[in-house]
């Protein structure tokens, strides 16, 4: 797939550090060419953009000009009636097995065209293309990468709640479209991890007796324990430079924390096998884990319940950052730095919360039934996580904005649970 | 140990009766063979439960250990899997963990008792093969459990 760039001029900004803000009103004129498969991608788009909370999409019903005029001569006075901020047109042409998309953004006040770009990919990658596009959008109006163009992996599950449930490994675009399966269904597997390059995943397994961590190959199909451990091996999590995997390792029930490098070669311990050390999670620049433990702590022997630790990425200096009510689970380290996302149980409902990676600002963006395996878009600004409503509902995936607001549900084809997302899988160009 | 001579005895009671009669139909299901999987399930009290988030064995859970020992030292070539099984309010490593040590609570007193630590393994399912299906306190306390199964 390739871009090629159009000049532009520089007009309006969003900015999404803040709470809840007015979504910028735009308007997405059908792509001309192809009406049918045009109409398809404006609708992705549009759920892309609309579903950030940063978009509202203006009704074609509204509009003035007609898509045809608007794609080669806008009349900006026409989308200024329609309330339009931005204006999207753009045309599909069929270049031999390919098909060809050229589009233009406009801020609609200033008259001024914000981007313009065409590429070509095979008629099957629509969805790809039109996720593209939508992260191009969404970069050039708020000076950030989007996270469309992305997938999960997950648990697609099915069947009877309880011992007769089946779990498949799966994975699919972030919107839930294009899944497909990696595992039969015939071994409990949970809590896939993808790896920084989004080719493998890491997850727990019982196919071979022993709950162990699994290392999947996507490209190569090639799947295998990820090392040969006396225990169990879970809670796996690929280290910020996809060369190894932190995982817990239980003995004797006594769960401590080690890191492997995926080529499977050398161990190292980092916690000792004296409680309960799971969930580990790198910080971004690996220089620090945060993990789970029900240990008491050395340096406040009123610790229990189950908290937060930060340690260095040797394992040494583990300290506390977890002082609220209830317990605290599952903490992931926002791709940017600046938060770290927990589930916390407490009087009998699951919540959703972020804290600062040295445990100030603790906040809940979401309070639930059941809620777990928070895990961020890798531009910080959303969550996804798996959410059962009350006690009759099934796990579902939702994601959530960083600011708690705007909670969508992931459309997947069964019921589902620990989404890991994945970077963007296309570079969206800069101008 | 009394309903353990039982199950011996209506075992010899229903061969008795194979062997009078051979053409007799004998459900041979009901009467589960002495020593066998089905006699530790049926007979022997062959789970523990554990209190919410915790892992160590009440008076109660000892006592139905007490019970897997005889058992177990009475067939002394079986071998054991403990099952370590959380209810489902809890978020999945955790539990993974959490089963973990249930199952290992079991197996140290096992092996405490006398039980060979060769005949004994353990294995965690968390929250992800609760033993009962369903919701509601009442399961949810069957499922914080550790379940020893004969192999």
């Amino acid at each position: 797939m390739c871009w090629l760039i159009a000049p532009h001029v520089h007009a309006i900004k969003i900015e999404v550090r803040q709470g809840q803000i007015d979504p910028t009103p735009i308007a997405l004129v059908g792509l001309q060419g192809d009406a049918e498969l045009g109409s398809k991608i404006n609708e992705v788009i549009g759920t892309d953009l609309v579903g950030s909370g940063l978009f509202r999409s203006i009704s074609p019903s509204a509009f003035i000009q007609d898509a045809a005029s608007a794609q080669t001569n806008p009349r900006f006075a026409d989308w200024r009636l329609v309330n339009a901020q931005l204006l999207f047109v753009g045309k599909i042409s069929q270049e031999n097995d390919k098909i060809r998309i050229e589009f233009r953004l406009f801020d609609v006040f200033s008259g001024s065209q914000m981007l313009g770009l065409s590429f070509s990919a095979e008629r099957t990658k629509w969805r790809k293309m039109a996720h593209m596009i939508a992260d191009a959008i969404y970069k050039r109006v708020t000076g950030e990468d989007g996270y469309f163009d992305t997938q999960m992996v997950f648990i697609d599950e099915s069947g009877p709640k309880g011992k007769g449930r089946v779990r498949r490994l799966g994975v699919m675009d972030y919107d839930g479209f294009n899944a497909r399966y990696l595992t039969d269904g015939k071994h409990l597997v949970v809590t896939p991890r993808i790896s920084p390059n989004s080719m493998e995943i890491a997850y727990l397994s019982y196919a071979g007796g022993t709950p162990s961590v699994y290392h999947y190959n996507i490209t190569t199909g090639r799947n295998a324990l990820l090392g040969r451990f006396e225990g169990m091996t879970f809670a796996p999590r690929f280290s910020p430079d996809g060369q190894s995997v932190i995982f817990s390792l239980e003995k004797e029930g006594a769960s401590a924390i080690y890191v492997m490098d995926v080529k499977g070669k050398q161990t190292r311990q980092l916690t000792p096998h004296n409680s309960i050390d799971t969930s580990p999670c790198y910080s971004p620049k690996g220089d620090q884990v945060v993990f789970v433990s029900d240990r008491v702590s050395e340096t406040d022997k009123d610790s229990k319940y189950v908290n937060l630790f930060v340690m260095d990425a040797s394992g040494s200096n583990a300290k506390r950052i977890s002082f609220g009510g209830g317990k605290y689970f599952q903490p992931v380290w926002s791709p940017r730095g600046d938060w770290i996302a927990f589930i916390k149980s407490e009087e009998g409902t699951f919540k959703l919360g972020l804290m600062r990676p040295d445990g100030s600002d603790e906040r809940i963006i979401q309070e639930g039934y059941l809620i777990e395996a928070p895990s961020w878009s890798a531009n910080g600004r959303e969550i996804v996580f798996t959410m059962e409503k009350g006690p009759k509902d099934r796990p579902s995936l939702y994601r959530v904005n960083l600011t708690g607001h705007n909670l969508q549900k992931v459309k997947t084809p069964h019921d589902a649970s620990d989404a890991a997302w994945s970077k963007l899988l296309s570079e969206t160009p800069t101008q | 140990m009394k309903k353990q001579i039982m199950a011996i005895l209506g075992a010899a009671v229903l061969l008795a009766a194979c062997e009078s009669d051979p053409n007799q139909n004998v459900d041979v299901g009901s009467a589960p063979q002495p020593g066998s999987s089905e006699d530790f399930r049926r007979n022997v009290k062959d789970r523990v439960f554990f209190a919410l988030n915790k892992a160590t064995l009440s008076h109660e859970a000892k006592q139905n250990v007490d019970s897997q020992v005889q058992w177990l030292k009475t067939y002394g070539n079986t071998n054991v899997v403990v099952e370590g099984h959380c209810d489902e309010r809890g978020t999945r490593e955790f539990n993974q963990a959490l089963g973990a040590k249930r199952a290992n609570a079991v197996k140290h007193a096992l092996t405490h008792k006398g039980v060979k630590k060769a005949r004994i393994k353990t294995i965690s399912y968390g929250k992800d093969r609760p033993p009962v299906a369903g919701t509601g306190e009442a399961v949810w306390a069957q499922n914080r459990t550790a379940i020893t199964v004969v192999q």
